[in-house]
């Protein structure tokens, strides 16, 4: 399990350094163990949504719950496997305080054979008055045997 | 500005996070589409390469703010509320193309279902339901 983990922590390095998206929000993965995982997106004036109040977006605080429950699924999980986001639903619960990072907590409490449950919070000072919290469910195996990506070529009987 | 077209253009030119997406609306008649063309920027996986899902809810969600401000006029920017979306397909590094209904709009809420695709609108890519806390200009008599 714990050779799962540390494999899973270069993972999500990699995943966040190769990942453009996550790159251009500076998103960063705090902490990563058996509990879920933390991330940060920083502070940006290039994010703001509200020019009026200087409130960063939703979406940022989206990309950055979508990207927290991602790598949350893999510490639910004994094995590396490929995922795919099923759905994912956002409360918004108040304005981010302008000027301040934001976290986010995310939780995976129930793995199937094809199916990953996840929740999340999303917080700028404490994890208990919530900027937003999330619920996901991740697709295992996305791939389902067939090579990676092999769900964006197009199939024949489409056309 | 008293075109509602412009007006909302010239709000998502003051959104910073609308320019760093790179989104911006058309309009025809009534019907309102957001555009996000496709950029290095707004990549998530970069093997495959697909779109972050983060950021086609996030240009879901500004779609529905823009469609509420252009029909519903608001004082100011809607409130988003909860949104729930639902993944179909991987976002490829294509033009991608939205286009949101309002269900309803009460007092203060309004229902928003927001539809995303890519080369061909029958084959949408995502979809997003949201509720807005609105405060509409002036009140409905």
């Amino acid at each position: 399990m714990s050779d799962h983990l540390d494999a899973m922590r270069n993972f999500v390095q990699g995943m966040n350094q190769g990942s453009p998206q996550a790159v251009a929000l500076k998103l960063e993965t705090v902490s990563l163990d058996k509990t879920g995982a933390v991330l940060k997106v920083p502070y940006d004036e290039k994010l703001i949504g509200d020019p009026e109040t200087g409130v960063i977006a939703g979406g940022v605080v989206t990309t950055l719950l979508d990207h927290a429950c991602g790598q949350a699924v893999h510490t639910g999980l004994t094995e590396f496997k490929t995922i795919a986001t099923l759905d994912l639903r956002i409360d918004y619960m108040r304005p981010a305080e302008p000027g301040k990072d934001i976290y986010a907590k995310a939780h995976c409490y129930k793995v199937t054979r094809s199916v990953a449950f996840v929740r999340a919070v999303a917080y700028d000072d404490d994890p208990d008055d919530p900027v937003a919290a999330a619920q996901a469910a991740f697709m295992l195996d996305s791939s389902s045997g067939r090579g990676f990506g092999a769900n964006l070529k197009a199939r024949k009987d489409r056309k | 500005m008293s075109d509602p077209t412009e007006s909302v253009q010239d709000l998502l030119a003051r959104i910073p996070y609308a320019q760093f997406l790179g989104m911006r609306i058309e309009v025809a008649g009534d019907e309102m589409t957001a555009i996000l063309p496709f950029g290095q920027h707004i990549v998530g996986n970069p093997v495959l390469p697909a779109i972050h899902g983060g950021v086609l809810g996030a240009f879901m969600e500004m779609t529905a703010l823009a469609q509420l401000l252009l029909t519903e006029g608001q004082a100011r920017q809607p409130r988003v509320i909860d949104v729930s979306i639902e993944y179909l397909r991987s976002g490829r590094p294509l033009t991608t193309f939205a286009r949101a209904e309002i269900k309803k709009v009460g007092r203060r809420i309004a229902n928003v279902h927001v539809e995303a695709w890519q080369d061909r609108r029958a084959a949408p890519i995502a979809a997003l339901r949201g509720h807005f806390l609105v405060t509409p200009t002036e009140p409905k008599g």
